[in-house]
This record gives structure tokens, sequence and C-alpha cells, in this order.
């Protein structure tokens, strides 16, 4: 698959490498190239520096073809506009928001088309079951 | 009617006063506290501090029985988030957002959000002229009919400073309604002298959307 992330930060750049390694075509972007120093040396995809929100960022990185896009940036907001540009504008067929806040995901996970993370409820949901088994 | 502006900046501000003024209700939702204080100071306790893209505050501003919801705040992707959030949560009827890059226009209006402003706060000051008589929407209905509201300073060196504006010998579908001068506005007559420092307000159609920069800078150099 052609995979697009965008947001180099601890997410993207791990996941990158992960799909990398799983002989997908990853492109990664990020608005700051410091960011692609938390790259793997071994990562073989393709880097991109610019905004993930701006379309003629999106058509560098090959959108148009792409087949999966995931917004991983810090900022939720971003994220979901992000999500929403690979969605609705460039029709890729699998698009994944990262959304730290559970009321804005649940809200825009309403819109569709779009599925998200929320590694908030994600974590919380865990602590709770570890503190559960040891009750 | 309601309104709830998010973004306390230039932008909020002067749309909250001018509004205020024309004796709605309204609400400015910010989140840096220096902004917000200088809000207060200025136009009394009408402000929430808070993410205006937090549901919290959302709900504490009370935006389910809001008549219009405005997001004027520096990131666009905040403000689509506002918009959207605000029809569809919430069930604003009117949601109106500012852009500030250009390019995302027609991306707001693809994602549903079909009421946007891309200007200053000088095209806000316009924008409340219209509020007595019609609503925010006509400003933006004539956008989408083909014609920009522009601004820009005349600069120190402007060739166009010192001229009447007849002088400019300006196209048909290029009219200067406003300008404001050391903070107060002026409609101008034929014969009004453009002084450099003057902020000009032009409306025209989309072909002459270049004009305004050219009379103001051009033989510069």
């Amino acid at each position: 698959m052609r995979v697009i992330i965008v947001g180099c930060g601890r997410l993207g750049a791990y996941l990158a490498l992960a799909l990398d390694k799983q002989n997908h075509l990853v492109t990664i972007i990020d608005r700051n190239s410091d960011s692609f120093n938390r790259l793997d040396p071994n990562f073989r995809g393709t880097m991109v520096l610019g905004v993930g929100i701006d379309e003629d960022v999106l058509r560098r990185a090959g959108i148009e073809r792409a087949d999966a896009f995931i917004a991983a940036t810090n900022g939720d907001n971003t994220n979901a506009m992000a999500a929403e540009i690979a969605r609705l504008v460039f029709n890729v067929p699998k698009v994944i928001a990262r959304l730290y806040d559970p009321i804005r995901e649940e809200t825009f996970r309403a819109f569709g088309q779009i599925e998200t993370v929320c590694p908030t409820v994600m974590s919380a949901n865990k602590i709770s079951e570890m503190l559960g088994n040891s009750a | 009617m309601y309104i709830v502006i998010v973004g306390g900046g230039k932008v909020g501000y002067y749309l909250a006063k001018h509004l205020l003024h024309d004796g709605h209700e309204v609400l400015v939702i910010e989140k840096d506290r220096k902004k917000e204080e200088a809000l207060i100071a200025e136009l009394g306790e009408i402000s929430l501090r808070g993410d205006g893209t937090e549901t919290w505050a959302m709900n504490k501003a009370g935006l389910s029985r809001a008549d219009i919801v405005i997001a004027v705040t520096g990131d666009d992707e905040d403000n689509l988030m506002i918009s959207q959030m605000a029809k569809s949560k919430y069930g604003v009827r009117r949601a109106i957002a500012r852009i500030n890059n250009p390019k995302n226009e027609h991306i707001f209006r693809l994602l549903g959000i079909q009421q946007t402003v891309s200007t200053t706060e000088i095209i806000l000051a316009q924008i409340e002229r219209e509020i007595p008589a019609h609503s925010l929407v006509h400003l933006m209905t004539l956008r989408e009919a083909g014609a920009a509201i522009l601004e820009a300073r005349v600069p120190e060196d402007s060739p166009a400073a010192g001229k009447m504006l007849k002088e400019l010998n300006l196209p048909d579908d290029f009219v200067m309604p406003l300008i404001i001068r050391e903070g107060k506005g002026i409609v101008p007559q034929s014969s009004t002298l453009l002084n450099a420092g003057d902020e000009v307000v032009a409306v025209t159609t989309l072909q002459h959307e270049k004009l305004l920069e050219e009379i103001l800078n051009n033989s510069k150099k």
C-alpha cells in the first residue's frame, strides 16, 4: 500500500518504520525538518517537508495515488482537518486520525468516513484494567 | 441575537465591540489570559477563558443556544473544527469561519463551511456596517457572486499618496467605499485625497482583484 503519514513525532516516526518494514510505500510529512531525525536510519520511505493541511504539500507527497492516510501530528484540530482533506478532497480510501481529546474524537467520528484513534481512552482503559487485576 | 466569537485577538475584539454596540449578546472565548484580561478591561465581562475547540468551553459558552458562531482564531484548522462542531454537535444554524490561508477557502466549502471570511479587522468593520440592515451572510454572497473586498495600507512612497481618488482612474467595477485614517472611517468622495498610511477598503470584481496593489505600489521601482 501507498501510505502517507502526517506528523513525524513519536507516533509518526515509529509507525513509519513499522509500515516500511512491512514493505508498504511510506511517505512522511512534517513541517519541521528536525523532526525527521526521529526516523530510524533504516527507514527507506520518502520525507516531505511542509504543512499537512496544505493541498500542494499533500499533492507533492503523492496523495492522489495514496491508499491510506494517517494524521498523527500533535494537534487534534490539525489532524482532523488533514484527515478531512484526505478523505473528502482527495478521496483516499482509508483515512485514520489520531485525536487526543475523547469528546472531539466522538464528535469527529460522526462526520463519517474517517477512522479515529484516541490514545487517551485507550490508555485510560488499559490502566484501569491493570489496576483492576491487582485489586 | 446571541453570538459566540471564538478568538479574542484583534479581529475578535473589534467584532465583539461592534456587535455589542448593536445590542447583541456577545461572548468571546479566548485561551490567552492576557488577551482575555484586555477584553474584559475594554468590553466588560463578556469573555470566557479557554480553548474554544474544547467541548467543555463550548458547553460553558452555551453554544446550543447561540444564533451565530464566528471562529476567528489565527489557525485555520481550529476555525474549521469550531465551525463543524458548532453545526454538527450544537445545531448552530450559522457558523462563520475566518480563513487565514486563502488556499483553504475552497477546502472549507468542500467540508461544509460555506460562510468564510478571509480578511482582517478592517473588513470586519465593513461587515459590521452590513449588520443593522442585513445579516452577515450578504457579504459572503457577494464573494460568491464573483466580487472581492480588499484592504491595504497606502505605503509611504506610494505613487497614489497625495492623489485624489478620481485621478486614479479606477474602472467602473472597482470602488473604494472606505478609508480608515488615524483610526477613523471616512467615506471618500472622488475629490478625497489619499494619504500615506491610510488603510483603504476596495470592493471589486475578481477580474480587478490585483488592481489595488498595482495602484498603491506600482512605478515604485
